[in-house]
């Protein structure tokens, strides 16, 4: 027995040479995994990363299938959602599997986003890394938009109709522009068509390569940790880091017990509640498009809520239209708004505390409101809500180099 | 060849050069691309003139039909409707709709050819809802002083019964009127302007 054991694995290093020799599999292994030492004190804001390679994963699958049963045409749409969620041998599993992942995608993102509030980690050397990050979120949004169209119920038609016209807002060139966007005079099966194309293909290109880029230029400087310190400033005489451990094995089996767990939540809402109430899966979206008709209540999924929330709050269109722009588009610079000596909130003073607190529950009051029918009270209170949104930012801008800090340790704390 | 030989001039030019040349080139190729996405022969062919018989209209009533995949409001307004146009002057933006998107034979209050027909756009021009008719006069959970006109359920806008939108309200100008015309008292025809017009 230990005679054909010890040949079989001879023979596996000899196979695994012959590829070393042809294509860097040993090295790039002990580059990315068991090689790069990542900071020891990790917490559970740091499952969201892997957590959401994870639904993009699970989207691509479960995308594919459904569009082997799908027909992007106005006239078969719907029922070839109705006949996906009916009469294809577990479609209804596919199709509920592909609905609570783009929703969980957000999930993940918002608090992937929040961490890095929490522990600056868009500070330099950082920057470019939060940057590809906000470039896939946005493709991410774009993403969930296009797909929303594609089930051509009321809600799909008529928040494409509400999307489509914000580029009309555009002086001159707006009214020519929706039309190319639309290729037709009002959304059709011309609108539909394109946008399934962008949906499987367009986009999810971007977002793969864009995936490499954030994954690249986060390997370049390593992970950030709750302390916001560079664990590569203490090295042993080997020159690793004291702080840092080996990716594999610890954190690939603290990223599977986070897979677990997450798993076990995604499960629980597809199989028992994919639905949400509305939240996830619009009531509205269960009736065939409709031209003639417009919904009483239009209103976007929830994971655009806030920054839909800025739009009305905005009763002129135009401004309306730059302010939600600007609400994202601020986002871009966060690594320059933050000029703060120190990365991570624990030591920064409470001014930075008080401050992404506010932001906290403005984005959430705002989403809440961005939901809601709107009566003049809300309006008021999203305007509130908006300026405290970007109040964020310019305060930040101008209370982070002299804002109060806590030296920071040398070592990590944990 | 050693480095002391290249003419680095030159090299630039020519590098500048066939980038520009290029890139010109690429910016004429891209032009088939981007035009495959503008309405095609078909969807120009669909949005043909539509033609509306109003004679069995009822005064007050409000007919939707489809031009261009637009909805379009055909409303037979009574004359107290037309003579109470004015009165909520004060709370529109655009009474005399100078910014408005409209044909040049269309002015005035009634916007329309015949003041007893209304002709209009029926999409909001705040994001393209289509406005409920609330025709009768009284308060309103949304305005206690209503007059009579639309009431845009996604965004809340308002506008009266000659499409003129009020003020303080998301949409930016009031709603739109297409070109039409009458072939003969009862007959109209959306998308055709009157012989002579603009």
């Amino acid at each position: 027995m230990a005679k054909i054991a010890s040949s079989l694995s001879k023979q596996a290093g000899a196979l695994l040479n012959w590829f070393d020799d042809r294509l860097p599999v040993s090295s790039f292994w002990n580059n990315v995994m068991t090689g790069y030492m990542a900071p020891k004190n990790f917490n559970f804001w740091y499952y969201m990363g892997s957590l959401a390679l994870l639904v993009l994963v699970i989207q691509i699958f479960s995308g594919i299938l459904l569009a082997m049963h799908y027909k992007p045409s106005a006239l078969e749409a719907f029922a070839s959602v109705e006949y996906i969620m009916r009469d294809v041998e577990w479609g209804w599993l596919i199709r509920y599997m592909h609905t609570t992942g783009a929703s969980f995608f957000f999930i993940l993102i918002y608090l992937h986003m929040f961490r890095s509030l929490l522990y600056g980690s868009h500070k330099a050397p950082r920057e470019l890394l939060w940057v590809f990050g906000m470039f896939l979120y946005v493709a991410l949004m774009a993403e969930a938009f296009l797909g929303y169209i594609l089930p051509w119920g009321q809600m799909s038609y008529w928040g494409a109709q509400v999307i489509i016209n914000l580029f009309g807002a555009i002086p001159k060139i707006g009214e020519p522009l929706t039309q190319w966007i639309r290729g037709d005079y009002f959304i059709s099966d011309a609108t539909l068509n394109r946008f399934f194309a962008l949906h499987v293909i367009a986009v999810p290109l971007a977002l793969l390569g864009l995936v490499l880029l954030h994954l690249v230029a986060l390997r370049e400087n390593g992970s950030n940790n709750p302390d916001g310190i560079e664990i590569k400033k203490n090295k042993d005489a080997d020159g690793k880091p004291l702080d840092g451990i080996p990716f594999h094995p610890y954190y690939t089996v603290k990223d599977i017990f986070g897979v677990g767990m997450f798993l076990i939540v995604f499960s629980f809402v597809l199989f028992l509640w994919p639905e949400a109430n509305g939240l996830f899966l619009e009531h509205d979206n269960f009736i065939p498009a409709n031209p003639l008709v417009t919904p009483e209540h239009i209103k976007p999924v929830w994971y655009f809520t806030p920054f839909y929330a800025i739009l009305k709050a905005v009763p002129d269109k135009l401004m309306g239209v730059l302010l939600m722009g600007a609400s994202v588009g601020v986002l871009f610079f966060l690594p320059w708004l933050d000029r703060s000596p120190v990365k991570s909130i624990r030591y920064k003073g409470t001014w930075y505390k008080v401050l992404l607190t506010l932001f906290t529950i403005a984005f959430v009051r705002l989403g809440l409101l961005g939901m809601a029918e709107g009566t003049p009270a809300q309006t008021w209170e999203m305007r509130v809500w908006t300026l405290v949104y970007f109040m964020f930012f310019v305060l930040l801008f101008f209370m982070s180099p002299g804002g109060k800090t806590k030296p920071e340790p040398d070592r990590v704390t944990h | 060849m050693s480095s002391d030989d290249v003419n680095k001039g030159r090299r630039r030019f020519l590098v500048a050069t066939t980038s520009v040349v290029g890139g010109v080139g690429v910016g004429f190729a891209a032009v088939p691309f981007i035009r495959s996405w503008m309405p095609s022969a078909r969807a120009q062919a669909i949005g043909v003139p539509v033609e509306v018989n109003v004679q069995k209209l009822k005064e007050g009533q409000l007919l939707k039909v489809q031009w261009r995949g637009q909805t379009i409001g055909v409303l037979r307004r009574t004359d107290q409707m037309v003579t109470g146009l004015s009165k909520v002057d004060d709370s529109l933006a655009d009474p005399e709709s100078l910014n408005a998107e409209q044909p040049e034979y269309i002015h005035g209050e009634p916007r329309a050819l015949n003041p007893q027909f209304l002709v209009v756009n029926m999409h909001c021009t705040h994001l393209g809802c289509v406005p409920q008719m609330i025709p009768q006069v009284g308060p309103q959970p949304f305005d206690a002083n209503w007059n009579g006109g639309f009431y845009c359920p996604c965004h809340k806008s308002k506008f009266d019964l000659s499409g003129r939108v009020y003020k303080g309200v998301p949409a930016p100008t009031n709603l739109r009127i297409p070109p039409y015309s009458f072939l003969d008292d009862n007959t109209l025809i959306i998308g055709v302007s009157p012989k002579g017009a603009v």
